[in-house]
C-alpha cells in the first residue's frame, strides 16, 4: 500500500516538477516547515508534495503539523531556531501575531519563507511569501466562460466559498472582473456553499428550482471544485446534463474534478498549485548560495485545465498526493 | 344530554377540550411557526409547493425540504431521548464523520457494502456506548463528557480518510444517500421509519416514562428502582446509532466522505431541532415526533433562504431572527397567552355525548 502510494506520488511530481530546473544547492540543508494541519484535502497535498520535492532536492525537512493551532506553530518555529535549521517554512494559520516569533527567527539569521498565506507585519520579517493569486484565478475562470459561450445569452449561478474568507472574495472579484462588460453574460443567482460538497448540491438543488427547473440556467461556477462536484450530482438528480446543459467551471484542480472531466461533466477547472514548496526552495537556493534576496511576493501560475488537457492523465497524477 | 363530569385535574390547568386532539395538535406552535416560513417561502417564491414526478420520484423544493432535513431530524430523535434524561450529546456531528469515513473507506478497499454498512452503525453505536459510560460510570456532566468526543472524533474521522475526500461508487451506499422508495427520497423514508419506531417504542412501553423519570430526577429514579446507569447507557448509544445512520446518509448523498466537514455542527442544529420541538433542556419533558419537526422548520428555513436570492451574507442574521420569533412563540408567556383565549370562553357546559 505504502510503496504504490510511493510509487504515484513520484509520478505525479515528476509532472510538476518539469518547469524546475535546480542547482544541486540545497543538499543536506535543514529546513524546517511548519505546515498549518489537515483542514482540506489540497493542504494535505501541499505536505505531501513539500515533502517529496524537499526529498528529491536532498534537503532534511524538519515537519511539524500545528492542528489548526497558532500556538503550535510559534512552538514549532521556536524549535527550528533552536536547532539552527537553515531556513524556515511557515503556511500561517492566521495573519496575526507572528511579529515576535519572526523576529527571534531574523535574530537567528534564518531566514523566513511564507507559503499560500500572507500575514499582517514588517515585511523584513520574513524572505518572500509564495502564493497564488486568487483574484486572477477567478479571472480565468470567467475568461474561459466568457470565451466558452461566445455571443450566447447565458445565465451563469455562482457557489461562493465560505462567507468572508478572502479565496470568497477575491474569486468573486476576479470572476466578476472577467464578465465586466459582456452583456450576454449575467450572475443571476449567488449563495455560498460553505467550500464543502454537501452544500453545494444544497444550494445547487435551490438554483434549479428556482430557475425553472434549470432551465434558464446556462452555467455555474463554484469556488471551488468541492462544491461543482455537488453540484454536478444536484444537475444530473433534476434530469440535466452537467456539461452540455449546464457548463461546470470551477477552482482547485482536485482529483474528482478531472474524474469529472473525464465523465463529462465538468468543463473547466482552474489550477490552485499544491507545490508552493517549490518555488520557495528555488528562492532559498538563489539566497542561501547566491545571496540573491528574491522579490517579497512570488505568485504560483493559475493554470486552466479542460477536457483537452488529459483529465484521466491529471486524475492519475494527482490520486496519489493525498488529496 | 349533558351531565356534569367530574374534573380530577388539579384546579390550576386549564381545561383542554379533549374531544379535539387534531385542533390542539394544529394549533401548537412549532405547527403555525412551519406554516409561517413555508408560506414566506412560497411568497418568495411562487413555485415552492410544485411537486412534480420526475425519473420514477418526487422532484419539487418541498422534497428538497425533507431530504435536506432528514440527516438533522434522525439526529434529533436520538438527541430527543439524551436531553429527556436532562443530559446533551455535542458529538453526533463527529460521530457521522466517522461513520461516514468508516464507510467510504471499507467499500473503496473492497470490503462488502452491507458489511461497511454495518461497521459504520457499529463504530456508532461504540462511539454512544463511550459517552454512556463517561456520562454513567465516571459521572462526568454530559455536556464535558461528549466534547470530548465531539474533538476527538472528527480527527479520528479524519485519521481513518487520512485527511481527504473518500469518493466511492458503492451502489449501495449512494443509495441509502439518494435512493428512493414509493417516489419519495431514501432519507426521508429512513427518517420517517426512524421516527415512527422511536416514538412507538418510548410511548407504547414504560420506556418514555422512565427516561423522563431519570430526566426529572436521577437519584430519586434510582431510589424508585429504577436502574438508571442502564437507561443513560441505552439513550446514549441510541444517539450514537442515530449519528451513524446520518453520517452514512450524508456520506451516500456526495458520494464520499468529506471528515472535515461531514456533520460539521450539525449537532447545533440537532440541539436546536430538539428546543424548537419543545423538550425541556432542563429533561423530564420530550416529544420526538415534534422534535422531528423542528428539524424541517430548521431546514425550509435554509430552503427558504437559499432560493430567496438575498445575498449569503444575511443567512445567519435571517436565520436567528426566524429562531428568536419561533422560540418566543413557544415561550411559557405566549403559552399563557393561547392558552387563556379558549378558557376565557368556557365549552358550552361539557361536550355532547
Amino acid at each position: 500500500m505504502n510503496i504504490i502510494k510511493t510509487l504515484a506520488l513520484g509520478a505525479g511530481l515528476s509532472g510538476l516538477l518539469l518547469s524546475a530546473a535546480y542547482a544541486e544547492g540545497l543538499q543536506g540543508k535543514v529546513i524546517g516547515f511548519s505546515q498549518i494541519g489537515s483542514e482540506s484535502g489540497w493542504r494535505a497535498a501541499e505536505t505531501s508534495v513539500t515533502k517529496a520535492v524537499a526529498a528529491e532536492l536532498g534537503i532534511d525537512l524538519k515537519f511539524a503539523d500545528a492542528q489548526q493551532k497558532q500556538e503550535n506553530q510559534i512552538k514549532a518555529i521556536r524549535g527550528f531556531i533552536a536547532q539552527g535549521v537553515d531556513a524556515i517554512l511557515v503556511a500561517p494559520v492566521v495573519a496575526t501575531g507572528w511579529e515576535e516569533v519572526l523576529t527571534e527567527a531574523k535574530e537567528a539569521n534564518i531566514p523566513v519563507v511564507l507559503l499560500d498565506r500572507g500575514i499582517e507585519g514588517p515585511e523584513d520579517l520574513y524572505l518572500t511569501s509564495v502564493a497564488s493569486d486568487q483574484v486572477k484565478e477567478g479571472r480565468v475562470a470567467g475568461e474561459w466562460l466568457v470565451g466558452a459561450v461566445g455571443d450566447k445569452q447565458c445565465n451563469v449561478v455562482e457557489l461562493q466559498g465560505t462567507v468572508g474568507s478572502s479565496p470568497a472574495i477575491n474569486r468573486k472579484q476576479g470572476f466578476e472582473e472577467a464578465l465586466a462588460g459582456k452583456a450576454n453574460l449575467a450572475i443571476i443567482r449567488s449563495q455560498t456553499g460553505d467550500f464543502t460538497r454537501s452544500k453545494g448540491k444544497e444550494v445547487m438543488e435551490g438554483f434549479l428550482k428556482a430557475e425553472g427547473g434549470g432551465a434558464n440556467i446556462c452555467a455555474v461556477y463554484a469556488h471551488n471544485d468541492d462544491m461543482a462536484v455537488g453540484a454536478i450530482q444536484a444537475i444530473k438528480d433534476a434530469g440535466l446534463k452537467p456539461g452540455t446543459d449546464i457548463l461546470v467551471v470551477s477552482i482547485d484542480a482536485v482529483p474528482d474534478i478531472f474524474a469529472a472531466m473525464v465523465a463529462g461533466e465538468a468543463n473547466a477547472t482552474v489550477e490552485l498549485t499544491p507545490n508552493m514548496a517549490g518555488p520557495a526552495f528555488e528562492a532559498l537556493d538563489a539566497y542561501l548560495n547566491g545571496g540573491t534576496v528574491p522579490p517579497k511576493f512570488i505568485i504560483t501560475e493559475s493554470k486552466l485545465y479542460t477536457p483537452a488537457d488529459d483529465p484521466q492523465g491529471e486524475y492519475d497524477r494527482r490520486k496519489g498526493l493525498g488529496y | 344530554m349533558t351531565r356534569p363530569t367530574v374534573d380530577l385535574r388539579p384546579a390550576s390547568l386549564p381545561p383542554n377540550p379533549p374531544s379535539r386532539p387534531m385542533l390542539t395538535y394544529l394549533a401548537r406552535p412549532q405547527v403555525i411557526a412551519l406554516a409561517a416560513v413555508l408560506l414566506v417561502n412560497w411568497l418568495l417564491f411562487p413555485g415552492f409547493f410544485s411537486v412534480t414526478w420526475q425519473d420514477g420520484r418526487f422532484f419539487g423544493s418541498l422534497i428538497d425540504v425533507l431530504n435536506r432535513g432528514a440527516p438533522v431530524a434522525i439526529l434529533a430523535i436520538g438527541m430527543t431521548a439524551v436531553i429527556a434524561t436532562k443530559g446533551v450529546d455535542l458529538s453526533v456531528g463527529a460521530v457521522m464523520a466517522i461513520s461516514g469515513a468508516v464507510a467510504a473507506v471499507l467499500v473503496t478497499s473492497g470490503v462488502s457494502a452491507p458489511v461497511a454498512v454495518l461497521a459504520a452503525l457499529g463504530a456508532g453505536l461504540l462511539c454512544g456506548l463511550w459517552n454512556g459510560i463517561l456520562v454513567t460510570v465516571l459521572e462526568i456532566q454530559p455536556i464535558i463528557a461528549t466534547l470530548v468526543l465531539m474533538v476527538a472524533g472528527r480527527g479520528l474521522a479524519q485519521l481513518i480518510t487520512e485527511g481527504t475526500i473518500v469518493t466511492f461508487s458503492d451502489p449501495v451506499l449512494i443509495f441509502i444517500g439518494t435512493g428512493s422508495f414509493l417516489g419519495f427520497p431514501m432519507p426521508v423514508v429512513i427518517a420517517l421509519v426512524l421516527m415512527i419506531a422511536a416514538t412507538l417504542i418510548v410511548r407504547r412501553t414504560a420506556l418514555g416514562l422512565l427516561i423522563e423519570a431519570v430526566g426529572v430526577n436521577r437519584s430519586a429514579a434510582r431510589f424508585a428502582g429504577l436502574s438508571a446507569n442502564a437507561l443513560l447507557l441505552i439513550v446514549y448509544t441510541f444517539a450514537g446509532l442515530c449519528a451513524a445512520i446520518a453520517g452514512l446518509i450524508v456520506a451516500g448523498d456526495i458520494r464520499g466522505a468529506d471528515a472535515n466537514n461531514a456533520g460539521l455542527w450539525l449537532e447545533l442544529d440537532a440541539i436546536l431541532a430538539v428546543v424548537i420541538g419543545g423538550t425541556s433542556l432542563m429533561g423530564g419533558r420530550f416529544s420526538i415526533p415534534m422534535a422531528v419537526l423542528g428539524a424541517v422548520i430548521i431546514q425550509a428555513m435554509n430552503t427558504g433562504i437559499l432560493i430567496s436570492g438575498f445575498s449569503p451574507q444575511f443567512n445567519l442574521v435571517v436565520k436567528s431572527a426566524v429562531i428568536i420569533v419561533i422560540l418566543v412563540l413557544q415561550s411559557p408567556l405566549m403559552a399563557q397567552a393561547f392558552r387563556r383565549r379558549p378558557s376565557a370562553t368556557p365549552p358550552k357546559s361539557g361536550t355532547p355525548q
